[in-house]
């Protein structure tokens, strides 16, 4: 290769050049003895009259290099022999940068994935979820939306979904696996092609149950059919009702939630057999998931938003009792439009925001450090100019080595951070729900690390640049190591001090913030949900999974309390037919009894809705306000009844005490008597506002949808095999997620959880460069004046005197930072609010805590340098000098 | 050794203007092909010492020639049976020079103009 050849051409030419030099002034001495010279003289005159010799030659090998590449690679090289010679330094400032870096990889890599990435859809420019009124509502009931998908003009085909866990029976042993129940267009509507057999359609609905297929992500044929071909055609049992798999869906298809990992598609016309009830023909059943559409090329969304209205005022027209503000929106599809979108883009912003300031922090600290070193190496620099060295050399030498630092900073957090976002991946924050974060780390997220390792190296391998330009090399060569020292320590306000508050401001704003989420966290753990979490056991099931309808639910739902009654330990079980805060539930309209137009409009509240044994309110802790809570003979043979809560109560007949024995009418004009008040919970998530509830027997009103309450006594854990087994002696087929209804909780803080951790990490990343950045300057202003105040001690400063004189200033700028980032840190929190529950950065114990952890961070900071003021020994300094 | 108040600076260890010391070691090599020493004794003299350059600034000038190859060098004995390195102008460089010498002269004359109007030769 040529390149190479011409290397050792080089080789051979540099070492031509030096001897060629060599004889040269060997020659001119030579000449000049001749003359009369001494040889010393003659040397030295030789010498003198050639020049600068290091120079030119380097100057002369120049000529043969790649001119710039070659010349960085000469400065690579002497940095990094400098660098080896300080490792300390090295170290601390890759490892601070690492961890900056890293920290912006991973938010970037969430953020890159949830809110960059598009949905792996053709055209996903255009796909919009369609939302209803001002609650920006995306559920709809079927009948709504076929009017929706048949009467629109602007969109290319309408398709709906529903989230499912469907019992999957293979032949082997059944499991919960989690499904999309679609419309029959579904496939055809986003323009997806299968990647083995096929898909359903439209044209294959004919009326309920009528297209028992089956349709398999790529991810779950993977896993549980091991890549086999021969699936096609196969028969299998979803709920025990027999499926025919169609096809499977291609790998880079998972359906149209970012975040949720469906296992299959089934049609929604089939809604019977998969989910166990019929409600396809009820207009007022809201049942539907999301709508969602292409938008046709050349409309624009305001247009299609007037063509839904326009449909939506047919609706409220035609159908006045089920429908009313029938007006739409559109939204993004990914992130479940706006139920989770601008909740999931605010915290990543916010993130992304904390995460930069660690980074800039992380500069500021690097900066500080970059400006000590070049002032310890001012004799150095002063000396290379001195003996011909450009200025414009020197920053080069700089800023290499700047950028050297940021680069293997940066390096091992991006290897860290992919680390990491691969856990992030694995992760299963929720076990009953198969979320899913699609944060493989891509080409943008390692081009943003390396573009913030470089951004950040020449950011803060400027600092110095000033320091270094205006170096006279007369003085310092003159003035010896203290003069100038001296002289930056007089001016009142140095660039280093005003990174360091930075520094110290920025540090104050994440601590801050996560004090304010973890207090929030703590709050809503020992907040009031309205039941008691601890010592008992979550069993949940579905029934219709293994085939249980009409009649035969309650009867086996009651087969099971009696089961789990007779447990050793078990103190009551309650059935509820879904768990409160455990991710689902629905609601439905009530009206006052006077009523008679039940039309939407003339609801007197939309109000969850449990259906409950009547032991729940016992198994779950939930105190019962005034009159009675169910019993068994609230069935099907008595008149209606419910427990409704406080809320309820005081919203419908005015007080408490009131509702006992007054009635209330639902949906479809049934009236019900109110029997008790239970007081007031959290139904859906933390951080909502108090909601009206009813809770009805569920004899009167069965579901199949099963969650059983398991209070008991003793560890609830250690019951979970004999829930088990004596569940199973029941029915082998019941699919059962046993959990403790702490864990069972987990969704519902999981926004919580994963923000004071996000928070909490980066707090501390922020309190540990402050650390390492007050006490870079407390150590360094100690060590340049030890003499100074080795005179003061010699001259009988008290103890409280040295160390005023000593750590004085880095306090002074460790109490302005603070203060800074407490008032901005007081404003940032307001973002977490949307997040946090109960987040209040004005709590005085966040007050109070930030301003200790300040205080602490700066008596940990400065407690060496402080100890090394007071052991100074005047003698020995003045000794030294 | 004295420090210059002043910095040195790139263009202070210079030749007077870029490409006049390359195109003296080609007119010296034009004559006679020399060595490094005697081409700077050469100049010296030619010019009445009154090119105070460094000795050693040749040798930059040297390789940059090397390498645009309008000289060539080999190791040889001199006269004086030095081990020395030899350098010649090619047939490039011959041409080069020819070039370079009827610019020169032309912005020679240029100057002149401007800095001695009285002696233009338009008067």
């Amino acid at each position: 290769m040529n390149w190479i050849s011409r290397i050792f051409r080089r080789y051979k030419l540099y070492d031509d050049l030096s001897e060629e030099i060599r004889l040269h002034i060997e020659e001119r001495a030579e000449q000049l003895m001749g003359e009369g010279m001494s040889p010393e003289e003659a040397e030295q005159e030789a010498r003198r009259a050639f020049g600068n010799r290091t120079l030119l030659e380097e100057r002369s090998r120049e000529v043969w290099q790649w001119p710039t590449l070659e010349s960085i690679w000469a400065d690579v090289r002497f940095t990094l022999r400098q660098l080896r010679r300080s490792p300390g330094f090295t170290i601390a400032a890759v490892l601070t940068l690492a961890l900056a870096i890293g920290a912006n990889a991973v938010v970037f890599g969430v953020l890159n994935a949830l809110i960059l990435r598009p949905l792996n859809v053709p055209h996903e420019q255009s796909l919009y979820t369609i939302e209803r009124g001002g609650y920006k509502d995306q559920a709809t009931s079927y009948p709504d939306y076929l009017d929706l998908r048949d009467r629109n003009r602007t969109f290319d085909g309408l398709t709906a979904y529903i989230l499912v866990p469907v019992g999957l029976d293979t032949g082997r042993n059944p499991s919960q696996a989690w499904g999309y129940e679609v419309t029959g267009n579904y496939f055809d509507a986003l323009d997806i092609q299968p990647y083995l057999g096929r898909f359903f359609h439209g044209a294959d609905e004919h009326g309920p149950n009528s297209a028992p297929y089956l349709v398999l992500s790529y991810a779950y044929w993977h896993s549980h059919f091991q890549d086999d071909r021969g699936v096609v055609g196969r028969v299998v049992q979803v709920n025990k009702h027999p499926f025919t798999i169609l096809g499977v869906a291609p790998p880079e298809f998972r359906g149209t939630l970012l975040f949720f990992s469906a296992d299959l598609w089934v049609p929604m016309v089939n809604q019977e057999q998969v989910q166990g009830l019929r409600v396809l023909n009820d207009r007022g059943q809201r049942d539907i998931f999301m709508v969602l559409g292409h938008v046709k090329a050349g409309v624009t969304p305001a247009q299609a938003i007037a063509d839904l209205n326009s449909v939506g005022s047919y609706l409220e027209k035609t159908y006045p009792k089920d429908d009313a503000y029938m007006t739409y929106s559109l939204a993004r599809p990914s992130l479940a439009g706006d139920m989770l979108g601008p909740l999931v883009k605010g915290f990543m912003t916010g993130l992304m925001l904390l995460s930069g300031l660690i980074l800039l922090a992380a500069c500021a600290n690097l900066g500080s450090l970059f400006a000590a070193r070049a002032a310890d190496r001012s004799r150095e620099v002063a000396l290379r100019l001195a003996l011909g060295s450009s200025r414009k050399r020197i920053l080069r030498a700089l800023f290499t080595e700047a950028v050297l630092i940021s680069l293997a900073g940066g390096a091992v957090g991006l290897l860290g951070s992919i680390a990491l976002l691969r856990e992030l991946r694995a992760w299963q924050p929720v076990p009953q729900y198969p979320l899913f974060l699609p944060v493989t780390p891509d080409a943008k997220v390692y081009l943003v690390a390396l573009l913030l390792a470089l951004v950040s190296g020449f950011l803060f391998g400027a600092v110095p640049v000033r320091q270094i330009l205006r170096t006279n090399p007369y003085e310092v060569v003159k003035a010896g190591s203290t003069g100038i020292i001296a002289g930056a320590a007089r001016r009142r306000i140095t660039l280093r001090d005003v990174l360091v508050v930075v520094q110290i401001a920025i540090c104050a704003v994440l601590v801050t913030s996560s004090l304010v989420a973890v207090r929030g966290l703590v709050r809503s753990m020992n907040s009031n949900f309205g039941f008691d979490p601890r010592n008992a056991m979550l069993v949940d099931t579905a029934l219709s999974m293994s085939g249980y309808s009409g009649d035969r639910v309650p009867a086996m739902q009651r087969r099971m309390i009696d089961a789990l009654e007779k447990i050793p330990g078990v103190k009551s079980v309650g059935y509820i037919s879904q768990i409160p805060l455990g991710g689902g539930g629905s609601t439905s309209d009530v009206f006052t009894d006077q009523t008679t137009d039940l039309r939407t409009s003339n609801a007197a509240a939309t109000v969850q809705v449990f259906k409950i044994s009547p032991e729940y309110f016992h198994a779950a802790d939930t105190s019962l306000l005034t009159g009675r809570s169910l019993s068994w003979q609230d069935d099907q043979n008595t008149p209606r009844v419910a427990v409704v809560n406080a809320l309820f109560a005081r919203r419908i007949f005015g007080s408490v005490t009131n509702a006992v024995g007054r009635y209330y009418k639902m949906e479809d004009g049934t009236r019900v008597q109110v029997a008790g008040v239970v007081e007031d919970g959290k139904y859906y998530q933390l951080t909502e506002d108090p909601r009206p509830a009813m809770f009805l027997p569920f004899l009167q009103s069965p579901t199949s949808l099963t969650c059983l309450v398991v209070r008991s006594n003793r560890d609830p854990q250690q019951l979970a095999p004999a829930i088990r087994s004596a569940l199973q002696d029941l029915d082998t087929s019941l699919p059962l997620n046993i959990q403790t209804w702490t864990q069972g909780l987990d969704i519902a803080l999981f926004p919580s959880h994963v923000a004071t951790m996000s928070l909490g990490v980066l707090g501390l990343m922020g309190a540990m460069l402050s650390i390492t950045g007050i006490f870079g300057l407390a150590a360094y202003t100690v060590s340049k004046r030890l003499r100074e105040l080795g005179i003061r001690i010699a001259l009988g400063a008290k103890r409280k005197e040295v160390l005023q004189a000593a750590l004085g200033r880095p306090l002074k700028l460790l109490a302005f930072g603070s203060a800074a980032g407490l008032i901005l840190g007081i404003l940032a929190t307001r973002v977490l609010a949307y997040i946090v529950y109960q987040a209040n950065p004005r709590d005085p114990l966040v007050l109070a805590g930030v301003v200790v952890a300040m205080l602490l961070l700066g008596l940990v900071a400065t407690w060496i340098p402080a100890q090394r003021a007071l052991s100074v020994d005047p003698l020995i300094l003045l000794r030294e000098e | 050794m004295p420090v210059a108040k002043e910095p040195m600076t790139e263009t202070a260890t210079r030749d007077l203007f870029p490409g006049a010391l390359e195109m003296m070691i080609l007119e010296s090599l034009r004559r006679q092909p020399a060595h490094g020493y005697a081409l700077v004794q050469h100049i010296k003299q030619r010019s009445n010492n009154l090119l105070q350059v460094e000795e050693g600034s040749l040798y930059p000038a040297l390789q940059r020639l090397l390498k645009a190859k309008l000289v060539k060098a080999e190791w040889g004995v001199s006269s004086t049976h030095r081990r020395v390195r030899t350098y010649h102008i090619t047939a490039l460089g011959l041409r080069h020079l020819e070039q370079q010498i009827s610019s020169f002269e032309r912005m020679f004359e240029g100057i002149t103009l401007v800095l001695n109007p009285a002696k233009s030769p338009a008067s």
